[in-house]
């Protein structure tokens, strides 16, 4: 009955539905912090249009340009190596929150895109170019170096993972 | 004579101007149907992500909210191995800024936290997603989403040992 009703609504519609529940429990029982997190959740939207904007309008152009085969043939004219690099860099290069980039990811996900890449980038995105003067503030250079290096080398070791137990 | 191959030649410079012109026309109408069918995709897309992108917000604000930043200041044992455990799990569940998660982290650092749990903390942060484990599970499958943040979280702890120890090499 229950998967029955998720099947109708939607997996994505039920989650919202949880979560404004959640809300109009909160404003029965605690006004003050349903405002706060109206006030929070607004701030987090206007941040996240550009990069939601970015996001969607690069879906158009794969979706215009890059076909299943398109990605094959990309992915098979390239060496592994040069993949995974380039996994690592434009996760570092990608900005705003990790599940602004989920739609996108999906997306390619259909056409072909590997799941190891997909693990690569998304693990990348912790290591985050403007944040980086506030790190060496809080912990020094040294720390910022390190941390960096190991970040992306277990990058790597996470998308093997990835591919090794999704089977992809 | 010559009149006849003036026709002729006429005749193939339409033939061959029709031709063109339908070429063109079916370019563009593949064309069209290309960017229409991108845009029908597009919009797909966009419709099922929605609903999932407000949700997890408006879910982050709700935990940013209910959990203040000295909470995490409660959980620490004392015990490096347990504590850095406890600290990637903690990191793995909070939500919102990097930057909060230095400013803790520090603010552990001073309450003689160990550096590894701290490090664990800090990484297990901004790479596993525990809130934000839904979205991920709808878009991008539930198996990869599962493998992708426990791999996450052990090599949180693993960074964190390591980095430790190099730093004191240093």
């Amino acid at each position: 009955m229950i998967k029955k009703i998720i099947v109708k609504i939607g997996g994505n519609w039920i989650f919202l539905i949880l979560v404004l529940f959640l809300y109009l429990l909160t404003l029965l029982f605690n006004k003050d912090l349903f405002i706060k997190n109206l006030l929070y959740s607004k701030d987090v939207i206007i941040n996240v249009i550009p990069v939601l904007f970015t996001v969607f309008v690069l879906t158009f152009l794969a979706n215009i340009w890059l076909t299943n085969k398109k990605i094959d043939k990309l992915l098979a004219n390239r060496s592994k190596t040069i993949q995974y690099l380039s996994a690592v860099i434009l996760g570092i290069l990608s900005s705003g929150p990790i599940y602004m980039w989920y739609p996108l990811l999906s997306e390619l996900k259909e056409k072909g895109l590997k799941n190891s890449l997909i693990a690569i980038f998304l693990y990348n995105r912790a290591v985050k170019i403007p944040l980086i003067p506030m790190i060496i503030y809080y912990f020094g250079l040294p720390f910022l170096l390190v941390t960096t290096f190991f970040m992306i080398i277990f990058s790597l070791i996470n998308g093997y993972f990835v591919a090794k137990f999704t089977n992809n | 004579m010559g009149f006849i191959i003036f026709l002729i030649f006429l005749e193939l410079k339409i033939i061959l101007a029709k031709g063109a012109l339908t070429l063109v026309h079916a370019i563009k109408k593949n064309r069209m149907k290309k960017y229409n069918l991108a845009f029908k995709n597009t919009y797909n897309n966009i419709k099922n992500t929605l609903p999932i992108l407000f949700g997890i917000i408006l879910f982050i604000a709700f935990i940013v909210n209910i959990i203040p930043a000295e909470f995490y200041k409660n959980f620490f044992t004392g015990n490096s191995l347990i504590d850095s455990f406890l600290g990637t799990l903690i990191g793995s569940i909070a939500v919102g800024n990097p930057v909060n998660s230095y400013i803790i982290g520090t603010e552990l650092l001073n309450q003689n936290v160990a550096l590894v749990t701290v490090t664990a903390f800090i990484i297990s942060w901004v790479t596993v997603g525990v809130i934000q484990f839904p979205a991920e599970a709808l878009l991008l499958g539930k198996r990869f989403a599962l493998v992708r943040n426990i791999v996450s979280f052990i090599s949180a702890i693993i960074i964190a040992i390591l980095t430790v120890l190099i730093l004191k090499l240093l």
